[in-house]
Parts: C-alpha cells; structure tokens; sequence
C-alpha cells in the first residue's frame, strides 16, 4: 500500500499520462444535432446502431431541417473532418451517396482509423443557401465481441 | 495449542486468503500500477483483439487451402524472374520476417525502397509504402512486371504456369487457356517490344493473359492471408496486468515498462501505431528524411491515380466483387487534391520491429535508437509537410513529441518486447 504523499505522486504522474493520450477536451459539445454556423438549418447525425469497429467502413444517415423543421430535399452536402489533436483528417472521403427520404440522407464511407476525438464537418448548400456545421464523435474502442 | 490461538491463526489464514481479493478493488499490489483508461489502450494493442483478416470480395479463393498451397510455391518460385534467380521470397525471406535486411531490396535491379514485411498484410486495405494497390493479389503482380525486381512480363509467366504448375493451377482456376499463339514475351508495362507485341495480340488472348497472371496473384494473396504473428512479451505483460498478475508483470524489465508509458504517453507514438498491429493502416508524413535529396519521394500523393486507373483494383475486370456495392475502400479513396498525401507513407506495424533493420520505407534510418531520435527531434519535412508539431509552432491542438534521454533509451527497449514468432499457416 502506497503512502499518502506516494498516492497523490502517483496519480498525479497518471494525469501527466493520460493529458499526454490526447484525452478528448473536458467540455466537448458531441451533440448530434447541431444548428448551422450561420443558423439556415438543423442538421441531425446518426450513427449506425452498432458502433463499428476501428477501421471499419460504414454509414451514417444526417437530417437537415429548416429552423422551423421543415426537411430539406435536394441539399448538396459535403462531408470532412479529421482530428484536430493529431493534425491529420479523414482516412477515406465519405460522401452522400443517396437521399433516403424527405431531408434525410446517406453518408457512405466513413471510417476512423483510431479511438479519439474526431470531427465530422458537413457544408449543406440548398435553395436555402450555404452553410456549414462540425460534429464532435468520441471513438472509443468498442468492447472484445460486440 | 488453546483454542484462543488456534482462532487468531484461522482468521489470521482467512484474512490472508481474503486480502488478495480486496486488493482487486483497492490500490493493487501489481509491480507496475495503470490508471484505467490507460489499460483500455494496453487492452487495444493485443494481439489476441486482432480479428480475422477483413474479407477480399475481390478474391473469390482467397481462404482456399488449394490456392494457398499453390501461393505458397508461386511465392518461391525463382523461375517466374527474367533470369530465373528472383522469387518473391529473394525480397520477402521468410527466415528474415519475409524482409530482406537491405535498405532498398534488390531483385534484377535496387528499387527504390525497402522490401515490406508480408506477414499480417491482409488485414489493411492498401499495399505497398505508399498504397498502389488495394488487394495482396493486385500487390503481388506489381514486382513480377517491374523491371528492377522480377523483371518478367504477363505472358512468360502464363507460359510458365503451363509448364510447370498446369494441374495445380487447374484444379483451383480451371483449364487455361490456348497459349500457341501467344508471343513468348508480351505485357502492356514492359520493354518497348514487350509492350508492342502486347498491342499486336488480340484483345481476347490478351484478358485471357491477364486473367491467368491475376489468378497467379490471388494464388499467392492466399498464401500470404495465412502469415500471421504471434506472441509477444508485451502481450504476455498486458495479460498479467489485466488478471492483476504482479509476477507475470515481470516478463517485462522495468525500463521496458517505462518505454511502454512514453509509447502511449508523451512519446504520441500510439497516435499511428495503434490497434493489435500496432498501426493505423493509413498514410502519414512524418518528416522522415528522403534517401535521394535529387530524386524526392511523394509517397501516397503519386500512388492515389495509380491505384485508380490499376486494372487489377477491385473494380477492374479481373476482380471478382460486387463492383456496384463493394469496393468501399477504393470508391471512398481520398483523393491526390489532399495535400496532407505528399511526402506520406505507410505507418508499418511495429510487431517483429526490433528483428527487422534497418528502418522506413526505403532504410533511411539503420536503428530503432534513430528512429526514436527521429520523432524526439521531430524535423520539419523537405516534401510536403510533417503532422508532427515542433514545438512553439505546432497545430492548433496537437503538442509536441516529448521525450527526454531516459525515455527514448526505454522506448527502444521497450520495441524489443514486441517481438515474437511468425506463423506461416501454410507450412507443409
């Protein structure tokens, strides 16, 4: 058993640690639904049901509404991202492949290479103008079997 | 003895078997003590959390033991080369971890960059420092055409095929094909009177060549699908840890055990090397210094077309996916428009490290000592741009590697734990 002053030395030494595993910031918005910068749509994430594995290719589906819920069809939408505590971004380049229904769509090719604090950055562009909205995902090692 | 006595020692025994138990919830007694998100990194990089290798939809024989057997004597035979010398095993040695110890391999020619370790390569999705293909079956064809490594061409070794392996091949692909007419040395990528003899042939003879080659490809892609590492050290260590074994902790040294915390601490080196393999799979420019100052290396930034327009990818002719849904990977490629590319290469998995010098794609650094010394330093790139920072002006988010003497010593101590042996599934 460790002594009092050894306790505090060792958890501090944990902390150094751990700061240095580029923990994901404390106050990290991971909202998943998020209006747009300048306010011209909602848009809403989801991921798949079964959160895949590292590496592993999949898709999520994203709605975009107006302010007043409307659904936005026909929207063209980019997809990027990356992680900004390591300076590099996606590992593929996910795109829209389909519109699944009224305002909402498929987002194919996505992967994350690593656990971590990852961006997914999406500029929606409509009748209803440009705008942009970033996503924060915290990808954690999924449990052995799930 | 009186009763009182013999009371104390059997609490004294009960609480002796009872205190083992309790320190698994409290403070435990363990050599080396990990704070929990810490362990959920060391739990990641087991091997035993390694899956099977993803499925190849573009290979219809890929976990076929006939085909792999058949790879396996592809993967040694000299004969396909131009002077009958080379085999694939020349460059990828299996008694060197199917590696040849050079700093640039050597087949009819010196390439250009150092020959890559095959065991376990199935479970990424590019092949090649640089990704230039996205199959083993696609990679193995490249260096059998190349003219500084096999320096053949596709219909030699369709001929030879025939002549030596015809009821092996067979028996796995059906028959071959009608060969008389074919000239003896034809191929879209060879000499100039390789490649006009191609043009000469009728496009039917000319798919039925390729498709033999390919299939010479996925014959070996099997082959190398059962090379798999096993064992190391550090997986022993992470196991005892993980039961709160403080005596299996010992089949680490203590300055092993310090490098490990600066691997996934304050060395940043887990960022890429992560995952069982220990590596991301994917492609970064880390600053490694060119080989050639004169003749720079782009890396990925050069392969993302070549890969594209490849008529072996798993969108091409001779693959046997589902080219309307599969093929992710490829379809989902970020493109050469992403300057991030230029200058990047492979991050290669780090199991067997210390048993395979010298070190980056083309053995710019002969030790791990200087590889570590490399990332301490952290120098800017001469193409492109490093991801790494530099201290005072790094990315907004990302800090500097951090590495004092101690921990770059035990860092390269600590590579040593990774090493143990290599299995190859097809061994008669």
């Amino acid at each position: 058993m460790f002594t009092l002053v050894q306790r505090s030395f060792f958890s501090t030494l944990l902390l150094l640690a751990a700061t240095a595993c580029s923990a994901p910031p404390r106050d990290l918005n991971t909202s998943l639904e998020r209006a747009t910068q300048e306010g011209r749509y909602v848009v809403s994430m989801q991921p798949p049901a079964k959160a895949p594995a590292i590496n592993q290719l999949h898709a999520w589906q994203v709605t975009v509404r107006t302010p007043d819920g409307q659904p936005v069809s026909r929207a063209r939408i980019d997809v990027d991202g990356g992680m900004p505590q390591h300076g590099h971004g996606l590992p593929t380049r996910p795109r829209v492949t389909r519109e699944l229904s009224d305002g909402t769509y498929l987002i194919e090719g996505m992967k994350f290479s690593m656990t971590g604090w990852w961006e997914i950055k999406l500029a929606v562009q409509s009748t209803q103008g440009a705008d942009k909205v970033t996503f924060n995902t915290v990808v954690q090692n999924p449990a052995k079997g799930e | 003895m009186r009763p009182s006595r013999l009371i104390s020692l059997g609490l004294g025994a009960a609480l002796l078997g009872v205190l083992p138990l309790l320190s698994g919830f409290g403070q435990a007694p363990l050599r080396d003590a990990w704070a929990a998100d810490e362990l959920a990194v060391l739990r990641s990089l087991q091997l035993s959390e390694l899956p099977a290798p993803p499925a190849d939809a573009s290979s219809r024989v890929e976990n076929l033991p006939a085909a792999a057997a058949l790879g396996r004597r592809f993967f040694h035979e000299a004969r396909f080369s131009r002077d009958q010398t080379v085999s694939c095993a020349t460059c990828h040695a299996p008694e060197r971890q199917f590696q040849d110890g050079l700093p640039v391999s050597r087949g009819m020619a010196e390439g250009r960059r150092r020959a890559m370790p095959v065991v376990a390569a199935a479970h990424g999705p590019w092949k090649f420092w640089d990704g230039r293909k996205d199959s083993l079956w696609s990679q193995a064809l490249g260096p059998l055409e190349d003219a500084a490594e096999h320096g053949s061409n596709r219909t030699r070794v369709a001929q030879l095929v025939r002549e030596h392996h015809r009821r092996d091949y067979e028996a796995v692909f059906g028959a071959l094909p009608d060969m008389s007419a074919w000239p003896a040395d034809a191929s879209p990528l060879g000499t100039p009177a390789e490649r006009a003899a191609w043009a000469a042939m009728p496009a039917s003879a000319r798919a039925a060549a390729s498709r033999v080659f390919a299939n010479l490809g996925k014959a070996i892609a099997a082959y190398e699908r059962t090379l798999r590492y096993g064992e190391s050290r550090f997986d022993r260590y992470v196991q005892a840890t993980l039961r709160r074994d403080t005596a299996g902790q010992h089949v680490m040294t203590p300055a092993e055990v310090n490098g490990l915390r600066a691997f996934i601490g304050s060395g940043q080196c887990v960022t890429c090397h992560n995952g069982p393999l220990l590596s991301d799979q994917h492609f970064h420019n880390t600053g490694v210094p060119q080989r050639d100052p004169l003749r720079p290396d782009v890396g990925r930034a050069a392969a993302v077309a070549a890969v594209a327009h490849d008529e072996f990818n798993c969108l091409g002719p001779h693959s046997d996916a589902d080219k309307s849904r599969g093929c992710e990977e490829l379809r989902f490629m970020v493109g050469d428009d992403d300057p991030t590319l230029k200058g990047a290469f492979k991050t290669p998995s780090l199991r067997n490290v210390a048993l395979r010098p010298p070190y980056m794609h083309a053995g710019q650094l002969a030790t791990l000592s200087q590889v570590v010394g490399h990332y301490a330093r952290s120098p800017a790139a001469t193409v492109g741009h490093s991801e790494l920072a530099h201290a005072g002006k790094g990315h907004a988010d990302r800090q500097p590697i951090r590495l004092s003497e101690a921990q770059a010593r035990d860092l390269v101590a600590f590579l040593q734990a990774l090493s143990g042996p290599v299995i190859d599934g097809e061994s008669p």
